[in-house]
Protein backbone atom coordinates (compact mmCIF):
# COMPACT_ATOMS: atom_id res chain seq x y z
CA UNK A 1 0.00 0.00 0.00
CA UNK A 2 1.57 3.43 -0.83
CA UNK A 3 0.30 5.91 0.93
CA UNK A 4 2.69 8.94 1.55
CA UNK A 5 1.94 9.83 5.60
CA UNK A 6 2.46 13.40 6.40
CA UNK A 7 1.86 14.98 9.64
CA UNK A 8 3.65 18.37 8.87
CA UNK A 9 0.12 19.06 7.26
CA UNK A 10 -1.46 20.42 10.15
CA UNK A 11 0.95 23.13 10.82
CA UNK A 12 0.96 24.42 7.05
CA UNK A 13 -1.59 27.11 6.61
CA UNK A 14 -4.78 26.56 5.06
CA UNK A 15 -5.98 26.27 1.13
CA UNK A 16 -8.93 29.03 1.78
CA UNK A 17 -6.19 31.59 2.82
CA UNK A 18 -7.66 32.58 6.00
CA UNK A 19 -4.32 32.67 7.58
CA UNK A 20 -5.13 29.83 9.75
CA UNK A 21 -3.03 26.50 10.50
CA UNK A 22 -5.17 23.30 9.82
CA UNK A 23 -4.14 22.70 13.10
CA UNK A 24 -6.03 26.05 14.12
CA UNK A 25 -9.18 24.74 12.13
CA UNK A 26 -9.08 21.62 14.77
CA UNK A 27 -8.84 23.44 17.90
CA UNK A 28 -11.76 26.02 16.49
CA UNK A 29 -13.44 22.37 16.10
CA UNK A 30 -12.25 21.40 19.59
CA UNK A 31 -13.61 24.37 21.33
CA UNK A 32 -16.67 24.06 19.72
CA UNK A 33 -17.54 20.56 20.72
CA UNK A 34 -16.52 21.82 24.17
CA UNK A 35 -18.63 24.34 24.27
CA UNK A 36 -21.66 23.22 22.45
CA UNK A 37 -21.39 19.64 25.05
CA UNK A 38 -21.19 21.83 28.41
CA UNK A 39 -23.48 24.35 27.92
CA UNK A 40 -26.21 21.55 26.81
CA UNK A 41 -25.28 20.12 29.55
CA UNK A 42 -25.98 22.45 31.88
CA UNK A 43 -29.37 22.71 30.46
CA UNK A 44 -30.10 19.22 30.85
CA UNK A 45 -29.03 18.83 34.55
CA UNK A 46 -31.54 21.48 35.67
CA UNK A 47 -34.56 20.08 33.22
CA UNK A 48 -33.60 16.55 34.09
CA UNK A 49 -33.86 17.34 37.58
CA UNK A 50 -36.69 18.97 37.36
CA UNK A 51 -38.41 15.80 35.19
CA UNK A 52 -36.94 13.31 37.25
CA UNK A 53 -38.49 14.51 40.80
CA UNK A 54 -41.69 15.14 39.19
CA UNK A 55 -42.04 11.21 38.20
CA UNK A 56 -41.60 10.72 41.70
CA UNK A 57 -44.44 12.71 43.40
CA UNK A 58 -47.27 11.74 44.53
CA UNK A 59 -49.82 12.38 42.10
CA UNK A 60 -51.28 10.94 38.84
CA UNK A 61 -51.32 14.28 36.49
CA UNK A 62 -47.22 15.45 37.31
CA UNK A 63 -45.56 11.96 37.07
CA UNK A 64 -48.11 11.30 33.57
CA UNK A 65 -46.32 14.16 32.16
CA UNK A 66 -43.41 13.70 33.28
CA UNK A 67 -43.23 10.22 32.07
CA UNK A 68 -44.65 11.23 28.46
CA UNK A 69 -41.62 13.68 28.39
CA UNK A 70 -39.42 11.15 28.64
CA UNK A 71 -40.32 8.52 26.37
CA UNK A 72 -40.74 11.46 24.13
CA UNK A 73 -37.13 12.18 24.10
CA UNK A 74 -36.10 8.41 24.32
CA UNK A 75 -38.15 7.27 21.25
CA UNK A 76 -36.92 8.94 18.36
CA UNK A 77 -33.56 9.31 17.32
CA UNK A 78 -31.31 12.27 18.26
CA UNK A 79 -30.67 12.65 14.09
CA UNK A 80 -34.26 13.50 13.36
CA UNK A 81 -35.01 15.69 16.89
CA UNK A 82 -31.76 17.99 15.91
CA UNK A 83 -33.51 17.88 12.24
CA UNK A 84 -36.93 18.87 13.92
CA UNK A 85 -35.27 21.33 15.89
CA UNK A 86 -33.62 22.87 13.31
CA UNK A 87 -36.01 22.48 10.07
CA UNK A 88 -39.23 22.26 11.67
CA UNK A 89 -39.70 24.08 14.33
CA UNK A 90 -38.72 27.59 13.60
CA UNK A 91 -41.80 27.04 10.73
CA UNK A 92 -43.93 26.19 13.29
CA UNK A 93 -43.12 29.29 15.66
CA UNK A 94 -45.14 32.25 15.66
CA UNK A 95 -44.60 34.06 12.53
CA UNK A 96 -42.12 36.61 13.94
CA UNK A 97 -40.34 34.54 16.30
CA UNK A 98 -39.36 32.19 13.17
CA UNK A 99 -38.24 34.85 11.30
CA UNK A 100 -36.17 36.61 14.15
CA UNK A 101 -34.51 32.80 14.50
CA UNK A 102 -33.58 32.87 10.59
CA UNK A 103 -32.08 36.42 10.61
CA UNK A 104 -29.63 35.59 13.10
CA UNK A 105 -25.96 34.24 12.08
CA UNK A 106 -26.17 30.91 10.57
CA UNK A 107 -23.90 29.69 13.18
CA UNK A 108 -25.62 30.84 15.73
CA UNK A 109 -28.44 29.16 14.13
CA UNK A 110 -26.87 25.71 14.12
CA UNK A 111 -25.62 26.53 17.72
CA UNK A 112 -28.39 27.08 18.78
CA UNK A 113 -30.55 24.32 17.45
CA UNK A 114 -27.87 21.97 18.22
CA UNK A 115 -28.03 23.10 22.24
CA UNK A 116 -31.13 22.93 22.52
CA UNK A 117 -31.62 19.50 20.81
CA UNK A 118 -28.90 17.96 22.81
CA UNK A 119 -29.69 19.54 25.92
CA UNK A 120 -33.39 18.03 26.17
CA UNK A 121 -32.27 14.45 24.22
CA UNK A 122 -29.93 14.51 27.62
CA UNK A 123 -32.39 15.69 29.76
CA UNK A 124 -34.79 12.81 29.47
CA UNK A 125 -31.80 10.20 30.70
CA UNK A 126 -30.61 12.64 33.25
CA UNK A 127 -34.47 12.24 34.32
CA UNK A 128 -34.56 8.15 34.45
CA UNK A 129 -31.24 8.51 36.71
CA UNK A 130 -32.79 11.31 38.61
CA UNK A 131 -35.79 8.78 39.17
CA UNK A 132 -34.00 6.37 39.86
CA UNK A 133 -31.90 7.72 42.57
CA UNK A 134 -34.52 9.08 44.46
CA UNK A 135 -36.48 5.70 44.24
CA UNK A 136 -33.05 4.14 45.73
CA UNK A 137 -33.30 5.77 48.75
CA UNK A 138 -34.55 3.85 51.87
CA UNK A 139 -38.34 4.88 52.09
CA UNK A 140 -37.88 5.99 55.91
CA UNK A 141 -36.15 8.64 54.70
CA UNK A 142 -38.78 10.36 53.38
CA UNK A 143 -41.37 9.20 56.09
CA UNK A 144 -38.76 10.73 58.60
CA UNK A 145 -38.91 13.47 56.84
CA UNK A 146 -42.56 14.02 56.97
CA UNK A 147 -43.12 13.27 60.32
CA UNK A 148 -40.72 15.78 61.56
CA UNK A 149 -43.58 18.06 60.25
CA UNK A 150 -41.58 18.72 56.85
CA UNK A 151 -43.77 19.41 54.00
CA UNK A 152 -43.26 17.34 50.89
CA UNK A 153 -41.13 20.27 49.31
CA UNK A 154 -39.05 20.54 52.14
CA UNK A 155 -38.36 16.87 52.96
CA UNK A 156 -37.11 16.92 49.00
CA UNK A 157 -35.03 19.68 49.06
CA UNK A 158 -33.65 18.93 52.48
CA UNK A 159 -33.49 15.11 52.68
CA UNK A 160 -34.12 13.07 49.62
CA UNK A 161 -31.99 15.42 47.13
CA UNK A 162 -29.12 15.78 48.82
CA UNK A 163 -28.69 12.13 49.14
CA UNK A 164 -30.01 10.98 45.71
CA UNK A 165 -27.36 14.05 44.21
CA UNK A 166 -24.46 11.92 45.54
CA UNK A 167 -25.59 8.65 44.79
CA UNK A 168 -26.38 9.42 40.91
CA UNK A 169 -22.84 10.71 40.25
CA UNK A 170 -21.26 7.53 38.84
CA UNK A 171 -24.03 7.39 36.26
CA UNK A 172 -24.27 10.54 35.31
CA UNK A 173 -20.81 10.29 34.28
CA UNK A 174 -21.48 7.72 31.23
CA UNK A 175 -24.29 10.65 30.43
CA UNK A 176 -21.79 13.21 30.65
CA UNK A 177 -19.47 11.59 28.15
CA UNK A 178 -22.75 10.80 25.78
CA UNK A 179 -23.00 14.44 25.33
CA UNK A 180 -19.90 14.84 23.91
CA UNK A 181 -20.13 12.07 21.67
CA UNK A 182 -23.59 12.91 20.62
CA UNK A 183 -22.50 16.58 19.99
CA UNK A 184 -21.08 14.76 16.95
CA UNK A 185 -24.53 14.06 15.14
CA UNK A 186 -24.40 18.38 15.06
CA UNK A 187 -22.42 18.09 11.70
CA UNK A 188 -24.78 17.07 10.06
CA UNK A 189 -26.74 20.67 10.06
CA UNK A 190 -22.99 22.40 9.07
CA UNK A 191 -22.07 23.26 12.77
CA UNK A 192 -18.33 23.24 12.22
CA UNK A 193 -17.23 20.68 15.52
CA UNK A 194 -14.49 18.13 15.79
CA UNK A 195 -16.16 15.85 13.23
CA UNK A 196 -17.10 17.99 10.69
CA UNK A 197 -13.53 19.46 11.00
CA UNK A 198 -12.07 16.34 10.29
CA UNK A 199 -14.05 15.87 7.14
CA UNK A 200 -13.27 19.51 6.40
CA UNK A 201 -9.69 18.22 7.01
CA UNK A 202 -10.23 15.44 4.33
CA UNK A 203 -11.17 17.50 1.58
CA UNK A 204 -8.78 19.95 1.90
CA UNK A 205 -5.32 18.26 3.06
CA UNK A 206 -5.95 14.91 0.78
CA UNK A 207 -4.30 13.31 3.87
CA UNK A 208 -7.40 11.24 5.39
CA UNK A 209 -5.68 8.92 7.57
CA UNK A 210 -4.17 11.75 9.76
CA UNK A 211 -7.06 13.97 9.32
CA UNK A 212 -9.12 11.37 10.85
CA UNK A 213 -6.70 9.93 13.55
CA UNK A 214 -5.76 13.36 15.04
CA UNK A 215 -9.77 13.86 15.79
CA UNK A 216 -10.62 10.13 17.03
CA UNK A 217 -7.66 10.91 19.04
CA UNK A 218 -8.58 14.30 20.18
CA UNK A 219 -12.65 12.55 21.13
CA UNK A 220 -9.85 10.32 22.94
CA UNK A 221 -8.39 12.79 25.35
CA UNK A 222 -11.99 14.78 25.88
CA UNK A 223 -12.79 11.28 27.23
CA UNK A 224 -10.08 10.78 29.47
CA UNK A 225 -10.29 14.25 30.85
CA UNK A 226 -13.99 14.11 31.89
CA UNK A 227 -13.57 10.62 33.58
CA UNK A 228 -10.62 11.78 35.67
CA UNK A 229 -12.66 15.16 36.08
CA UNK A 230 -15.97 13.02 37.15
CA UNK A 231 -13.59 10.26 39.17
CA UNK A 232 -12.59 13.15 41.23
CA UNK A 233 -16.23 14.52 41.91
CA UNK A 234 -16.93 10.88 42.42
CA UNK A 235 -14.53 10.54 45.33
CA UNK A 236 -15.34 13.99 47.02
CA UNK A 237 -19.09 13.28 47.14
CA UNK A 238 -19.45 9.34 47.93
CA UNK A 239 -21.47 8.81 50.64
CA UNK A 240 -20.56 6.32 53.62
CA UNK A 241 -22.08 2.99 54.13
CA UNK A 242 -22.68 2.61 50.69
CA UNK A 243 -21.04 0.32 47.84
CA UNK A 244 -18.67 2.44 46.69
CA UNK A 245 -18.64 4.47 49.68
CA UNK A 246 -15.95 5.10 52.04
CA UNK B 1 -47.99 29.92 10.82
CA UNK B 2 -47.39 27.15 8.25
CA UNK B 3 -49.44 25.66 6.03
CA UNK B 4 -49.49 21.80 6.17
CA UNK B 5 -49.56 20.29 3.21
CA UNK B 6 -49.47 15.63 3.87
CA UNK B 7 -49.98 14.83 0.20
CA UNK B 8 -46.25 13.34 -0.61
CA UNK B 9 -46.69 10.69 1.85
CA UNK B 10 -49.43 8.52 0.10
CA UNK B 11 -47.25 8.50 -3.15
CA UNK B 12 -43.38 8.09 -1.56
CA UNK B 13 -44.63 5.10 0.59
CA UNK B 14 -43.12 2.33 -1.29
CA UNK B 15 -39.67 4.47 -1.63
CA UNK B 16 -40.00 5.09 2.66
CA UNK B 17 -40.72 0.75 2.62
CA UNK B 18 -37.68 0.30 0.94
CA UNK B 19 -35.40 2.44 3.15
CA UNK B 20 -37.15 0.98 6.07
CA UNK B 21 -36.27 -2.25 5.06
CA UNK B 22 -32.59 -1.10 4.58
CA UNK B 23 -32.63 -0.12 8.25
CA UNK B 24 -34.26 -2.90 9.52
CA UNK B 25 -31.28 -4.78 7.22
CA UNK B 26 -28.59 -2.85 9.36
CA UNK B 27 -30.08 -3.22 12.61
CA UNK B 28 -30.69 -6.96 12.39
CA UNK B 29 -27.40 -7.86 11.13
CA UNK B 30 -25.75 -5.49 13.66
CA UNK B 31 -27.22 -7.01 16.69
CA UNK B 32 -26.71 -10.73 15.08
CA UNK B 33 -22.49 -9.73 14.54
CA UNK B 34 -22.39 -7.81 17.34
CA UNK B 35 -24.27 -9.75 19.86
CA UNK B 36 -21.11 -13.09 18.62
CA UNK B 37 -18.49 -10.77 18.20
CA UNK B 38 -19.63 -8.72 22.31
CA UNK B 39 -19.61 -12.60 23.78
CA UNK B 40 -16.38 -13.32 22.21
CA UNK B 41 -14.99 -9.96 23.41
CA UNK B 42 -16.71 -10.31 26.96
CA UNK B 43 -14.89 -14.27 27.35
CA UNK B 44 -12.14 -12.76 26.26
CA UNK B 45 -12.05 -10.14 28.87
CA UNK B 46 -12.92 -12.09 31.63
CA UNK B 47 -10.45 -14.83 30.70
CA UNK B 48 -7.13 -15.55 32.32
CA UNK B 49 -5.68 -15.45 29.31
CA UNK B 50 -3.23 -11.38 30.34
CA UNK B 51 -3.13 -10.41 26.51
CA UNK B 52 -6.49 -11.49 25.14
CA UNK B 53 -8.11 -9.66 28.42
CA UNK B 54 -6.21 -6.11 27.60
CA UNK B 55 -6.39 -6.56 24.02
CA UNK B 56 -10.73 -7.05 24.60
CA UNK B 57 -10.76 -4.24 27.08
CA UNK B 58 -8.49 -1.79 25.04
CA UNK B 59 -11.06 -2.55 22.17
CA UNK B 60 -14.44 -1.91 23.96
CA UNK B 61 -12.49 1.18 25.94
CA UNK B 62 -11.41 2.71 22.24
CA UNK B 63 -15.07 2.15 20.36
CA UNK B 64 -16.82 3.44 23.79
CA UNK B 65 -15.09 6.45 23.53
CA UNK B 66 -15.58 7.51 20.06
CA UNK B 67 -18.87 8.94 18.66
CA UNK B 68 -20.59 6.52 16.58
CA UNK B 69 -20.76 9.41 13.85
CA UNK B 70 -16.69 9.06 14.01
CA UNK B 71 -16.71 5.28 13.28
CA UNK B 72 -19.03 5.94 10.87
CA UNK B 73 -17.10 8.28 8.52
CA UNK B 74 -14.17 5.92 9.22
CA UNK B 75 -15.65 2.93 7.29
CA UNK B 76 -17.47 5.06 4.47
CA UNK B 77 -14.72 7.16 3.80
CA UNK B 78 -11.34 5.35 4.84
CA UNK B 79 -12.01 1.96 5.07
CA UNK B 80 -13.17 1.43 1.29
CA UNK B 81 -10.21 2.79 0.01
CA UNK B 82 -8.07 1.25 2.14
CA UNK B 83 -9.75 -2.57 0.98
CA UNK B 84 -9.98 -1.02 -2.92
CA UNK B 85 -6.08 -0.69 -2.45
CA UNK B 86 -4.94 -3.98 0.09
CA UNK B 87 -7.53 -6.16 -2.14
CA UNK B 88 -7.33 -4.64 -5.69
CA UNK B 89 -11.45 -4.13 -5.79
CA UNK B 90 -12.52 -1.99 -8.54
CA UNK B 91 -12.87 1.33 -7.76
CA UNK B 92 -15.94 3.01 -6.54
CA UNK B 93 -18.16 -0.07 -6.37
CA UNK B 94 -21.10 0.25 -3.81
CA UNK B 95 -20.03 -0.82 -0.42
CA UNK B 96 -22.06 1.73 1.75
CA UNK B 97 -24.30 -0.65 2.78
CA UNK B 98 -21.04 -3.34 3.78
CA UNK B 99 -19.39 -0.51 5.27
CA UNK B 100 -22.34 0.57 7.11
CA UNK B 101 -23.30 -2.72 8.52
CA UNK B 102 -19.66 -3.56 9.40
CA UNK B 103 -19.16 -0.06 11.05
CA UNK B 104 -22.25 -0.56 13.06
CA UNK B 105 -21.44 -4.40 14.02
CA UNK B 106 -18.17 -3.56 14.95
CA UNK B 107 -19.35 -0.32 17.23
CA UNK B 108 -22.02 -1.77 19.00
CA UNK B 109 -20.16 -5.10 19.54
CA UNK B 110 -18.02 -3.03 22.39
CA UNK B 111 -21.67 -1.97 24.47
CA UNK B 112 -22.97 -5.76 23.83
CA UNK B 113 -19.81 -6.88 25.09
CA UNK B 114 -20.64 -4.79 28.44
CA UNK B 115 -23.94 -5.94 28.39
CA UNK B 116 -22.93 -9.58 28.48
CA UNK B 117 -19.90 -9.35 30.90
CA UNK B 118 -22.31 -8.00 33.04
CA UNK B 119 -24.65 -11.28 32.77
CA UNK B 120 -22.04 -13.26 32.96
CA UNK B 121 -20.22 -11.90 36.26
CA UNK B 122 -24.31 -12.17 37.68
CA UNK B 123 -24.38 -16.03 37.80
CA UNK B 124 -23.60 -17.09 41.33
CA UNK B 125 -19.87 -18.07 41.23
CA UNK B 126 -21.05 -21.92 42.35
CA UNK B 127 -22.11 -22.61 38.91
CA UNK B 128 -18.75 -22.33 38.04
CA UNK B 129 -17.45 -24.61 40.33
CA UNK B 130 -20.33 -26.84 40.74
CA UNK B 131 -19.78 -27.91 36.53
CA UNK B 132 -15.97 -28.42 36.97
CA UNK B 133 -16.94 -30.69 39.83
CA UNK B 134 -18.75 -32.51 37.90
CA UNK B 135 -15.77 -32.34 35.60
CA UNK B 136 -16.48 -30.23 32.71
CA UNK B 137 -13.81 -28.18 30.99
CA UNK B 138 -13.89 -24.30 31.28
CA UNK B 139 -15.55 -24.39 27.59
CA UNK B 140 -17.85 -26.72 28.41
CA UNK B 141 -18.63 -25.17 32.04
CA UNK B 142 -19.35 -22.14 30.07
CA UNK B 143 -20.95 -23.17 26.99
CA UNK B 144 -23.52 -25.59 28.60
CA UNK B 145 -23.71 -23.62 32.55
CA UNK B 146 -22.82 -20.19 32.42
CA UNK B 147 -24.04 -18.67 29.08
CA UNK B 148 -27.36 -19.89 29.18
CA UNK B 149 -28.17 -18.58 32.29
CA UNK B 150 -26.89 -15.12 31.63
CA UNK B 151 -28.23 -15.07 28.43
CA UNK B 152 -31.60 -15.78 30.06
CA UNK B 153 -31.18 -12.67 31.95
CA UNK B 154 -29.90 -10.00 29.44
CA UNK B 155 -32.88 -10.67 27.29
CA UNK B 156 -34.11 -7.43 27.98
CA UNK B 157 -31.07 -5.32 28.31
CA UNK B 158 -30.10 -6.81 24.80
CA UNK B 159 -33.39 -5.87 22.85
CA UNK B 160 -33.15 -2.12 24.57
CA UNK B 161 -29.64 -2.03 22.84
CA UNK B 162 -31.32 -3.19 19.76
CA UNK B 163 -34.43 -0.13 19.83
CA UNK B 164 -30.91 2.22 20.32
CA UNK B 165 -29.48 0.31 17.92
CA UNK B 166 -32.28 0.81 15.22
CA UNK B 167 -32.64 4.41 16.36
CA UNK B 168 -29.00 4.68 15.62
CA UNK B 169 -29.15 3.74 12.15
CA UNK B 170 -30.41 6.98 11.46
CA UNK B 171 -26.83 8.20 11.22
CA UNK B 172 -25.99 6.62 7.60
CA UNK B 173 -26.94 9.70 6.90
CA UNK B 174 -23.56 10.92 6.83
CA UNK B 175 -22.93 8.53 3.77
CA UNK B 176 -26.14 9.23 1.50
CA UNK B 177 -27.04 5.91 1.93
CA UNK B 178 -31.49 5.81 1.77
CA UNK B 179 -32.18 4.15 5.00
CA UNK B 180 -35.81 5.43 6.46
CA UNK B 181 -35.10 8.72 7.24
CA UNK B 182 -32.87 9.26 4.26
CA UNK B 183 -35.42 8.10 2.38
CA UNK B 184 -38.06 10.35 4.13
CA UNK B 185 -35.69 13.64 4.08
CA UNK B 186 -35.23 13.30 0.79
CA UNK B 187 -38.89 13.01 -0.69
CA UNK B 188 -39.37 16.48 1.55
CA UNK B 189 -36.43 17.42 -0.01
CA UNK B 190 -37.90 17.10 -3.41
CA UNK B 191 -41.31 18.44 -2.54
CA UNK B 192 -40.23 21.34 -0.60
CA UNK B 193 -41.72 19.28 1.91
CA UNK B 194 -39.03 18.88 4.45
CA UNK B 195 -41.13 20.10 7.62
CA UNK B 196 -43.73 17.56 7.01
CA UNK B 197 -42.00 14.40 6.20
CA UNK B 198 -39.46 15.38 9.14
CA UNK B 199 -42.61 15.33 11.21
CA UNK B 200 -43.65 12.05 9.80
CA UNK B 201 -40.38 10.26 10.01
CA UNK B 202 -40.31 11.20 13.90
CA UNK B 203 -43.97 9.69 14.34
CA UNK B 204 -43.06 6.61 12.49
CA UNK B 205 -39.70 6.13 14.77
CA UNK B 206 -41.48 6.96 18.06
CA UNK B 207 -44.66 4.74 17.63
CA UNK B 208 -42.18 1.64 16.29
CA UNK B 209 -39.37 2.23 19.05
CA UNK B 210 -41.94 3.28 22.02
CA UNK B 211 -44.22 -0.10 20.87
CA UNK B 212 -40.87 -2.21 21.04
CA UNK B 213 -39.99 -1.24 24.30
CA UNK B 214 -43.48 -1.69 25.41
CA UNK B 215 -42.83 -5.24 24.58
CA UNK B 216 -39.65 -6.00 26.42
CA UNK B 217 -40.70 -4.00 29.23
CA UNK B 218 -43.86 -6.67 29.16
CA UNK B 219 -41.60 -9.26 28.79
CA UNK B 220 -38.81 -8.47 31.42
CA UNK B 221 -41.73 -8.30 33.96
CA UNK B 222 -42.87 -11.43 32.80
CA UNK B 223 -39.22 -13.02 33.29
CA UNK B 224 -39.09 -11.24 37.00
CA UNK B 225 -42.14 -13.08 37.93
CA UNK B 226 -41.11 -16.65 36.71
Amino acid sequence: MAYNWHWGVFLQPTATGDGATYLDWMIQGLKMTVALSLSAWLIALVIGAVIGVLRTVPGVWLSAIATAYVEFFRNIPLLVQLFLWYFVVPELLPESLGTAFKQTHPVLQQFLASMVCLALFTSARVAEQVRSGINSLPPGQKNAGLALGFTLAQTYRYVMLPMAVRLIVPPLTSEFLNIFKNSAVCSTIGLLELAAQGRQLVDYTAQPYESFIAVTVAYLLINVVVMFGMRWVEGRVRVPGYIGGK
Amino acid sequence: MHEFDWSSIPGSLPFLWQGMKVSLEITISAVVFGIVWGTLLALMRLSAIGPLAWLAAGYVNLFRAVPLVMVLLWFFLIVPHLLESLFDLPRGADVRLISAITGFALFEAAYYSEIIRAGIQSVPKGQMAAASALGMTYAQAMRLVVLPQAFRNMVPLLLTQGIILFQDTSLVYVSALADFFGAAYKVGDRDGRLVEMLLFAGAIYFVLCLGASRIVRHYQNKLKTA
